[in-house]
């Protein structure tokens, strides 16, 4: 794992520094999002998924999933952050250039959820990483994360 | 020379927002079959326009003036095929006379230029996942060559056969590959655009052929480390080859014109609107062939597995479309000689 990290350490292009004014209005019309499963149990997963499908249709906001983290501006998270995760996520998160957005899924991430005894958890993700939005639900209903959505819009507005 | 330039720059401009506008058309007609409404028309424009605003990251293993200069090679070349298929189109609507031809042979090495410099790229990004795309579009570039060069010879040999210059670009449309054709003619011709039309998808790295970029099991694969305005040059020349290679689709095969088809003119107050029309009916041309060639299969197929691909195009493709050239060869109404 050392490997790995090393290997995907970023350097940003302007010497290390981000100086540009980080301009959110263009993100509204195109959102890519990057799906990170940190020890869900594949509900949310699957009501993403459900999201993208033709009765929802996200794509017609220019919504689409992407496979890499580098081409995210959105990173979703579902599920409640493992100990064994901690540091993949954190990794993730460095790997998606500016400006970007996390959105937790599910009611896990934001409060560790049923799994809130558990010794393995590394905490509700807000303590890890800035999140932006939050999208309750045991698993949320897709119109749950499209209000999400509605939601982060009206964040970026406001930025 | 300077008429010459000015044109370049224009087409290309055009050629830009044309690009784009196909690729927002297939995701269109692809929303269509899939009982969805799409995104808008111009979304690979926004796209493009919020990825220009986007930090980019090279990372600290690649190799860095390479990484960085790669997506630019591809979009220069990518531009230079655009120009180099559609200028000679454009004059000879226009009705304009100069020396310039074009050349096929030329052609066939632009179309492989933008692939490679993207192949050096991936594999110069230090990412695992990059390389091992990076070996599949180099395994999909060697079985798509001889199809595509098999394609251009036959079509160059019945130009020969009709007296003209076999390569240049500016003999296919005044001699084009129906023209004169006998029954052999015909069917040769059939099975090479068959050919042509199944090697599209596959140069475009598209859905079934699109092991290169496979996201679900590559992470993206070739493009996996590119971001910001590296991968808006991704997205850029991937829109100026969707217009190129359909552009090339039609010269080779459906040169035609309205007024050559139905002997038509558009004339209003004097002023002739011909050429102008022609281009529409153009870019209906390669709509139609975008839609069919790389929508439609797209949208019914999934993806085949990389030795599949390998054998499909170096067996089967690569037969079919020598069969096509052995039949041109044997038409005895192209024989003028």
């Amino acid at each position: 794992m050392v490997y790995y990290y090393r290997c995907y350490n970023v350097i940003d292009n302007n010497r290390g520094t981000y100086v540009k004014k980080i301009n959110y209005k263009h993100l509204k019309r195109s959102l890519w999002a990057y799906h990170m499963n940190t020890g869900s149990c594949n509900a949310c997963d699957i009501e993403i998924l459900a999201t993208l499908m033709p009765r929802y249709d996200a794509e017609r906001f220019g919504i689409k999933l992407v496979g890499s983290p580098r081409h995210a501006d959105v990173l979703l998270v579902t599920g409640t952050v493992t100990e064994k995760i901690k540091d993949k996520i954190l990794q993730v998160y460095q790997q998606v250039p500016k400006p970007k957005l996390v959105m937790i899924i599910g009611s896990c991430g934001a409060t560790k959820g049923v799994f809130h005894e558990s010794y393995a958890m590394a905490g509700p993700l807000d303590t890890l990483l800035p999140v932006d939005v939050y999208v309750p639900g045991c698993p949320p209903r897709p119109e749950a994360i499209i209000y999400g959505v509605a939601k982060a819009w009206e964040k970026l507005e406001e930025l | 020379m300077i008429m010459i330039l000015a044109i370049a720059l224009i087409m290309t401009i055009v050629g830009l927002i044309l690009g784009l506008l196909l690729k927002g058309i297939d995701r269109k007609i692809a929303a269509y079959f899939q009982s969805r409404i799409g995104p808008p028309l111009l979304q690979p424009v926004y796209d493009i326009i919020k990825l220009m605003y986007k930090q980019t990251i090279i990372p600290v293993t690649a190799v860095r003036w390479l990484f960085s200069s790669a997506p630019v090679i591809a979009l220069a070349s990518s531009a230079l095929l655009l120009l180099y298929i559609t200028i000679p189109y454009i004059f000879y609507i226009f009705e304009i006379n100069t020396t310039l031809q074009g050349d096929l042979i030329v052609v066939l090495y632009c179309i492989l230029i933008p692939s490679i410099a993207m192949v050096t790229g991936a594999f110069s990004s230090g990412s695992p996942y990059a390389a091992i795309g990076a070996q599949r579009e180099m395994v999909i570039l060697m079985s798509i060559e001889l199809p595509i060069a098999v394609v251009i010879i036959s079509v160059a040999w019945h130009a020969a056969d009709s007296m003209a210059d076999p390569f240049a670009i500016s003999s296919l449309f005044e001699y084009p590959l129906w023209h004169n054709a006998g029954a052999f003619g015909v069917l040769g011709g059939i099975l090479l655009f068959f050919a042509m039309v199944l090697v599209l998808p596959a140069e475009m790295s598209r859905v079934p052929f699109d092991q290169a970029e496979a996201e679900t099991e590559l992470a993206e694969g070739i493009s996996v480390e590119y971001s910001g305005k590296l991968l808006a040059f991704i997205l850029l020349t991937d829109a100026f080859k969707a217009l190129a290679l359909s552009m090339l689709v039609v010269i080779l095969f459906f040169p035609y014109t309205l007024s050559q088809l139905f002997g038509i003119s558009f004339q209003m107050y004097g002023h002739t609107l011909t050429p102008f029309v022609e281009i529409v009916f153009l870019l209906f041309k390669i709509i139609v062939i975008y839609s069919f060639g790389i929508t439609f299969i797209r949208v019914v197929m999934a993806r085949l597995k990389i030795s599949q691909v390998a054998r499909f195009f170096l067996f089967a493709i690569t037969a079919i479309s020598i069969i096509g050239l052995i039949l041109i060869m044997l038409d005895p109404n192209m024989r003028i000689i």
